[in-house]
């Protein structure tokens, strides 16, 4: 077995050791469940999606994603364990997609326990399944992209609160620079090619397009290389942590 | 070729020469014990060794690896105990050794005969299972202890590994240290000189950042003022005994401690015992107790490092 994996068991083993992953699923579950059928409507408009439950996957990524992500290497900073890490035969990159990868399967768990919703359209109706898969896909690649972020950011500081607020702003701004409001505000007097510069740089646009059944390769590229940009970043964050 | 080679390596933090082109070897079979007073730079050496801090010039090689070029090499062949032994604190120490032992590469049963031995070694059966926030100070320690010990390593680096530990415990880890020094090269820092005296073949003693002392144990006690002193109690009259004594031959000064004891010193650093017995018996001065002390590393400590 690969060192990585050997990362990765032991950071997911570390999620479930706490009351922390069960707390973090419920909460994703409720809120989602919440969103889902009392803001989104999804009885009443008697389609059988889940774009409604969709929709809400970014906003609710900007509060929770950072709460996973936070700990990745603050923690270690703080309680001085990275010393113990970073002294065994494991190589940074290894340590950092190791951990990335941890925080990523975590999600992917999370995500996957929201099935009922997927058995409950297709018990009431007949939904478009490839869709469906597309949009699960979308997702993951999104919570993928706000992790490596969030894994920047916490290599970054000791303090995971400090973690957590940046990573949570840079995520909005992320999803919001695709938001309508804000490319209406653009396209009032930016030209065109802005505007679009603008949107493609947001989660939101690429999220869309994938969740709405397309699975395109430069939406798929966006979020690899958005993904690779950030980690390497966290490879030189912590490098850095060495002193020259 | 030494198995540890410090070739002038200098850390600064900001302005601060924490270490400041320190250089020395260590072989196989040596102990070195690593001494010096708090922000000594003894820490952040052991860092740099073991490739946990860049050195902002010199380098550290470990069988002949440059930590700078080679750093997983290096920790390959490295156990390592981090000052304070920082570990997981959900974790088991099972679940902490078992994935200390697979990033060594152990797989299988090897993986779980070495956990064995090491938990044998260090004494952890009866917390095995216990989160390791919730274990004892000392415990924690040699959870952290054994986790160095893993793989069988040629070159040990512990950071006062005996901090926190009861007495028997302390002598257990000597022990266990003195035991495997034989094919190993080992560092150890520690502020308990005693330890020194009991484990090491060497010691280095480090002050702002710099070699102050590098020499044996022995060298060392005979650097103080005590080594070689004759400490004698009389049962007679101390006025009398003290009297005859100061006119002995050699005798450089006469010191009284504790009532009844006389502390003689000899002004050519020979211990004088059978004079001052053969002296004292021509009175008919019964002798109650008679040694000669081997000196004090803790003056020899505070000599060396406080007239600095
Ligand atoms: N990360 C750091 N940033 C700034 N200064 C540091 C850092 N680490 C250590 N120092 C400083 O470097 C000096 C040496 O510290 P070090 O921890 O190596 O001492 P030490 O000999 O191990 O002391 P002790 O006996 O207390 O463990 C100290 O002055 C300390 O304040
Ligand atoms: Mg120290």
């Amino acid at each position: 077995m690969n060192n990585t994996l050997i990362v990765v068991r032991r950071e997911l083993s570390g999620y479930f050791a706490t009351p922390v992953a069960y707390v973090f699923i419920v909460v994703f579950l409720a809120l989602l469940g919440a969103m889902t059928f009392f803001v989104g409507n999804f009885f009443e408009r008697g389609l059988a999606d889940l774009g409604p439950f969709f929709q809400f996957h970014p906003w609710i990524y900007i509060l929770l994603i950072p709460a996973i992500s936070m700990r990745l290497w603050a923690e270690e900073r703080k309680s001085g364990t990275i010393e113990m890490f970073l002294t065994l035969p494991i190589s940074l990159t290894q340590a950092v997609v190791g951990k990335y990868l941890a925080a990523v399967f975590f999600t992917a768990i999370a995500l996957a326990l929201t099935f009922p919703v997927w058995i409950t359209v297709n018990i009431l109706g007949d939904p478009d399944n490839g869709v469906i898969l597309a949009g699960y896909i979308g997702s993951l690649l999104m919570a993928a992209g706000f992790l490596a972020i969030g894994s920047f950011i916490s290599a970054l500081t000791k303090n995971q609160v400090i973690a957590f607020v940046v990573t949570a702003s840079l995520c909005f701004v992320f999803i919001a620079s695709g938001a309508p409001l804000v490319l209406n505000f653009f396209s009032g007097w930016a030209p065109q090619q802005a505007v679009d510069f603008i949107a493609s740089l947001s989660f939101l646009t690429h999220f869309s397009a994938i969740s709405k059944g397309v699975v395109d390769v430069t939406d798929i590229a966006y979020f690899a290389s958005l993904i690779a940009v950030f980690l390497f970043a966290t490879a030189l964050a912590v490098a850095r942590l060495k002193g020259e | 070729m030494a198995m540890i080679e410090i070739d002038d390596l200098m850390k600064r933090f900001g302005a601060a020469v924490a270490v400041d082109h320190v250089s020395f070897n260590v072989d196989r079979g040596e102990v070195l014990g690593f001494l010096g007073p708090n922000g000594a730079g003894k820490s952040t050496t052991m860092k740099m060794i073991t490739g946990f801090l860049t050195p902002s010039s010199g380098t550290a090689r470990v069988e002949g690896f440059d930590v700078q070029t080679d750093p997983i090499e290096v920790k390959r062949r490295v156990g390592y105990l981090p000052e304070g032994a920082p570990m997981w604190s959900d974790m088991t120490p099972r679940g902490f050794l078992t994935f200390v032992a697979q990033v060594r590469g152990l797989r299988g049963a090897k993986l779980n005969e070495r956990i064995d031995i090491v938990v044998a070694q260090t004494q952890l059966d009866s917390v095995l299972e216990k989160p390791i926030e919730t274990l004892s100070k000392g415990f924690k320690r040699r959870v952290g202890l054994a986790q160095a010990l893993l793989h069988d390593p040629d070159v040990l680096i512990l950071d006062e590994p005996t901090d926190g530990l009861d007495p028997n415990q302390k002598h257990e880890v000597r022990n266990l240290i003195a035991g495997m020094a034989a094919d190993k090269a080992i560092i150890i820092s520690t502020h308990i000189l005693e330890e020194v005296d009991a484990v090491c073949t060497r010691a280095i003693i480090i002050a702002d950042g710099k070699v102050v002392a590098d020499e044996t144990p022995e060298e060392l006690l005979r650097r103080s003022q005590r080594h070689n002193a004759v400490s004698v109690r009389v049962g007679g009259e101390m006025s009398v005994a003290r009297t005859l004594l100061q006119d002995l031959d050699g005798v450089a000064s006469i010191e009284t401690v504790r009532a009844n004891w006389l502390v003689v010193q000899s002004n050519n650093g020979e211990a004088l015992v059978s004079e001052i017995g053969t002296a004292l018996r021509g009175i008919d001065m019964p002798i109650d107790e008679i040694h000669v002390e081997r000196g004090n590393l803790d003056d020899v400590f505070r000599n060396i490092t406080s007239n600095r």
